[in-house]
């Protein structure tokens, strides 16, 4: 796939960095602010779509990213039944909030549920952009 | 507030008609934006920030992949429908059952801006302190609900393995290579 005109491809060069910032704030800051892990996901996948559509890429560096983005995505929601596992060894139960609470609205509170934010924004964000660049390279293979 | 909710529904309803009107099927998927931007806005006057934020990204990157969709393949749509008098007679009855059953459902509801019902009541009177999370939907989300939350997780993983496996790009990768060789 190419790329497309020059005033796109600087606009999203600038803004991607933001978005993809702004993808992690909401991921942390989850437990405090509207958003969280689904949300925050979405938006990291949104940057690199921004990136891939402006750009354009070669089918063989797409490849490889589809492959290590559908590694992640399996790590994320790995991580996510680690989390919830290890509250029935070190706790009680399945999904048992076993971290110290904290005081409520810091940033570093909530016990593990910033933890499971960030395992959950890891798999949305991987997940969203792996179907993204399957549809991508499934196009890209056609065309050949 | 009601009025304006009234009048973003009206929009996202037009939309969704002239969607499935319009002769020009990129036009199509630019009004069916009508309706996933809308409902953002009804998100937002109903004060649900964190599905307001899902939405406009899914709605924006969902319409993104369906335009390079439409660029790449056909603008024009392929065969045109006839209307037959039986479709029309079958879909008026469908439509009239559905407004029965609607109109019943609704009348068991508690009334618009009384939502909070005995069960969400509980949740958001302890959420803060016992999950120690300011975000009450993400306490409840991730604490109170985490089974859901895991069937959430679950069902991308689910839909991200049937891309790969409906696309089946290492398959004809593989494939690809052995003819190559020979």
């Amino acid at each position: 796939m190419k790329g497309i005109t020059v005033i796109v491809r600087k606009v999203s060069q600038l803004l991607a960095g933001v978005v993809f910032l702004y993808g992690i704030y909401i991921i942390v800051h989850g437990h405090l602010t509207p958003g969280g892990g689904f949300a925050g996901g979405a938006v990291i996948s949104g940057a690199f779509v921004l990136v891939i559509l402006s750009f354009g890429s070669e089918i063989q560096k797409l490849n490889k990213s589809e492959t290590r983005s559908s590694l992640l995505e399996s790590t994320g929601i790995l991580l996510f039944l680690l989390i919830a596992a290890a509250g029935f060894f070190l706790g009680s139960a399945f999904f048992f909030n076993f971290l110290p609470k904290g005081t409520v609205g810091k940033l570093l509170s909530a016990g593990f549920i910033p933890l499971f934010n960030i395992a959950v924004g890891i798999e949305v964000a991987a997940g969203l952009l792996t179907i993204f660049l399957a549809l991508l390279i499934y196009k890209d293979e056609e065309d050949r | 507030m009601e009025g304006i909710l009234i009048a973003v529904l009206i929009l996202m309803m037009a939309g969704a008609l002239y969607a499935l009107e319009a002769k020009d099927l990129l036009s199509a998927v630019v009004s069916y934006g009508i309706v996933g931007f809308g409902l953002v806005i009804c998100f937002l006057l109903l004060q649900a920030p964190d599905l307001a934020i899902v939405q406009i990204i899914i709605e924006t990157i969902s319409l993104i992949i369906m335009i390079a969709v439409i660029l790449n393949s056909t603008r024009e749509e392929i065969a045109s429908r006839q209307r037959s008098f039986v479709v029309a007679a079958i879909s008026l009855i469908f439509a009239l059952f559905f407004l029965y059953i609607f109109n019943q459902a609704t009348g068991a509801l508690s009334r618009f801006g009384e939502h909070t019902m005995r069960m969400a009541s509980a949740y958001v009177q302890g959420a803060a302190a016992k999950t120690g999370s300011a975000n009450l939907v993400t306490g409840i989300v991730f604490d109170f609900r985490g089974y859901d939350t895991l069937g959430e997780a679950t069902i991308l993983f689910t839909a991200v393995m049937g891309v790969l496996t409906v696309l089946r790009l290492r398959g004809r990768k593989a494939a690809g290579k052995k003819e190559g060789a020979e």
